[in-house]
């Protein structure tokens, strides 16, 4: 059984001018493996990954034929017993630290809550917890992270710290959203390489999503590329360089390349079927 | 002779008690219609430069030249008709409840040039936005019309040297190819120079004849683009870069 089944998975959006649909009929199944969702801003990939935890905010909606998350029915559970597996069983990193953690809060109070809340931990054993799960994503001093507030700390600490968070539960399925992308290069791939360690030690299902190629393309396993709310291609990440559909190949070549020629770079051209 | 010069710049804040040292002794050298790239990571003082040039951040030693003449304290009018910036975030930087054409025409009447219509509508023509989009307002627009707007704002008093503070970083990959062959195009009609600044080593490679690397305030090393390619990055922190930047390709 997979970890995680989507069928023909839709959300949608009321407003004054009539439902707008951000997804449109995705499918996928993920095993203990790491999958990729690739596309441009608008292509529904966020979307996607809030419907699967259920955080797609009014006035959005979302229906599937089929969404489960281990076996369980995500679209008919209550609020109550969903409420027990996010953060629990199924976790969500997002993009932007310096927007996603407690700006008066420390680190070491946002680390410990759900332990001390949801676990019932006692604080000296919450904080023993918290320091074990920023070494285990090499951060080198734990004690002085866990006293600091979050605009104390850089973008490559923060989104360590959220990773952190996510994974003291010990989830079975973890959805990152672009969880590097408002890092630096060199930043970057230190986190790439905690996550890959982590996903390959813990064995977790993750899903990437991101707007990168050639990002994921090394790091993920498969890849779904996205456009206006569908699936464009579904490849084996090590293929990327042998995709077919026009609009993968588009977003390949539009990319410069250092001592690339000088000419101007090829755009691309949305084909109207596309979008279907 | 140069036309843009940096000599020996330090720019300093002061914070609480202590002193921050985002730029330190750096210095480089622009010729006239060369494109000239400063490349770095977050903190590294690259957009501090161009702050600086712009008489936007406070300036502790050295000196910037323009056509060999060193910039006054104040940035008057001419300064402006000679130099112009655009701004990394197409969302922030455009007034969000001005018209395209109140956005464009307002440099004009600073400097009480006329003939505003048909230097809009030619402003327009240049960044390949239709003239339709002329009585529209910035959330009408995608990120990669409203960089367009940006750059025609920059272009509308016919300024020499532009200044480009991250302009494609926070736009998809089909619209930044779009933007980066725009500013290919306007170079090489108006004979503009270039100072970019970009954290992407390709793209300052696809722009930039030359270019510096910056690590902390400071200049790690120059290279041409030709030296980057042939793998002569001497430093270890500009191969690290290419590294970081290399994979990107497949």
């Amino acid at each position: 059984m997979s970890l995680l089944e989507v069928e023909d998975l839709r959300v949608g959006f009321r407003t004054e001018t009539g439902i707008v649909e951000a997804v449109r009929g995705l499918s996928f199944r993920l095993g203990r493996e790491r999958l990729a969702i690739v596309g441009e801003s608008g292509s529904g990939k966020s979307m996607t990954g809030r419907a699967i935890l259920r955080l797609v905010p009014r006035p959005g909606f979302v229906t599937a034929r089929r969404l489960a998350f281990d076996g369980i029915d995500l679209s008919t559970l209550s609020e109550r017993r969903m409420r027990a597996l996010r953060g629990r069983r199924m976790a969500m990193v997002m993009q932007d630290p310096k927007y996603s953690l407690n700006p008066v809060m420390r680190i070491g109070a946002q680390l410990t809550e759900g332990l001390r809340l949801r676990d019932r931990l006692g604080r000296a054993e919450a904080r023993r917890r918290a320091i074990a799960m920023l070494e285990a994503v090499q951060i080198r001093d734990p004690e002085r992270v866990l006293h600091a507030y979050p605009h104390e700390l850089s973008g490559g600490m923060g989104q360590r710290v959220m990773i952190a968070m996510m994974l003291i539960p010990d989830p079975d399925l973890l959805i990152a959203d672009e969880p590097t992308s408002a890092l630096d290069a060199t930043v970057q791939a230190e986190v790439l390489g905690i996550l890959d360690r982590l996903v390959r030690e813990r064995g977790l299902g993750l899903v990437f999503i991101s707007h990168d190629l050639q990002l994921v393309s090394r790091f993920c396993d498969r890849v779904l590329v996205m456009y206006r709310g569908r699936v464009m291609e579904e490849l084996a990440a090590a293929d990327l360089h042998a995709a077919r559909h026009p609009y993968t190949r588009g977003l390949l070549n539009c990319l410069p390349r250092i001592g690339g020629p000088r000419g101007a770079l090829p755009t691309l051209d949305r084909d109207a079927a596309w979008a279907g | 002779m140069a036309f843009l010069e940096i000599d020996a710049l330090s720019v300093t804040y002061r914070a609480e008690r202590r002193l921050v040292h985002a730029v330190r002794d750096v210095s480089f050298a622009v010729e006239r219609g060369a494109a000239y790239g400063l490349v770095g990571e977050s903190g590294s003082g690259k957009s501090t430069i161009l702050r600086a040039i712009c008489g936007l951040a406070p300036t502790s030693a050295g000196a910037i030249r323009i056509d060999g003449k060193p910039l006054p304290p104040r940035r008057g009018r001419g300064f402006t008709r000679t130099v112009q910036m655009v701004f990394q975030d197409p969302y922030g930087s455009l007034h969000p409840r001005r018209s395209v054409d109140a956005t464009l025409a307002e440099a004009l009447a600073i400097h009480g040039l006329g003939d505003t219509d048909a230097r809009v509508l030619a402003a327009l023509r240049d960044v390949g936005l239709d003239p339709a989009f002329r009585f529209r307002y910035p959330h009408q627009l995608s990120g990669g019309q409203r960089q367009r707007v940006s750059i025609a704002r920059a272009l509308m008093l016919r300024p020499a040297i532009l200044l480009l503070d991250e302009p494609t970083s926070a736009l998809d990959a089909s619209v930044q190819a779009e933007v980066l062959n725009l500013l290919q195009r306007l170079r090489a009609e108006h004979g503009l120079t270039y100072l970019m600044v970009s954290h992407n080593l390709a793209v300052i490679d696809h722009m930039c004849d030359r270019f510096l690397v910056m690590r902390d305030g400071a200049a790690v090393e120059e290279l041409a683009r030709a030296d980057l390619a042939a793998g002569a990055a001497r430093d270890p922190y500009t191969r690290a870069l290419f590294e970081a930047n290399a994979h990107e390709t497949v």
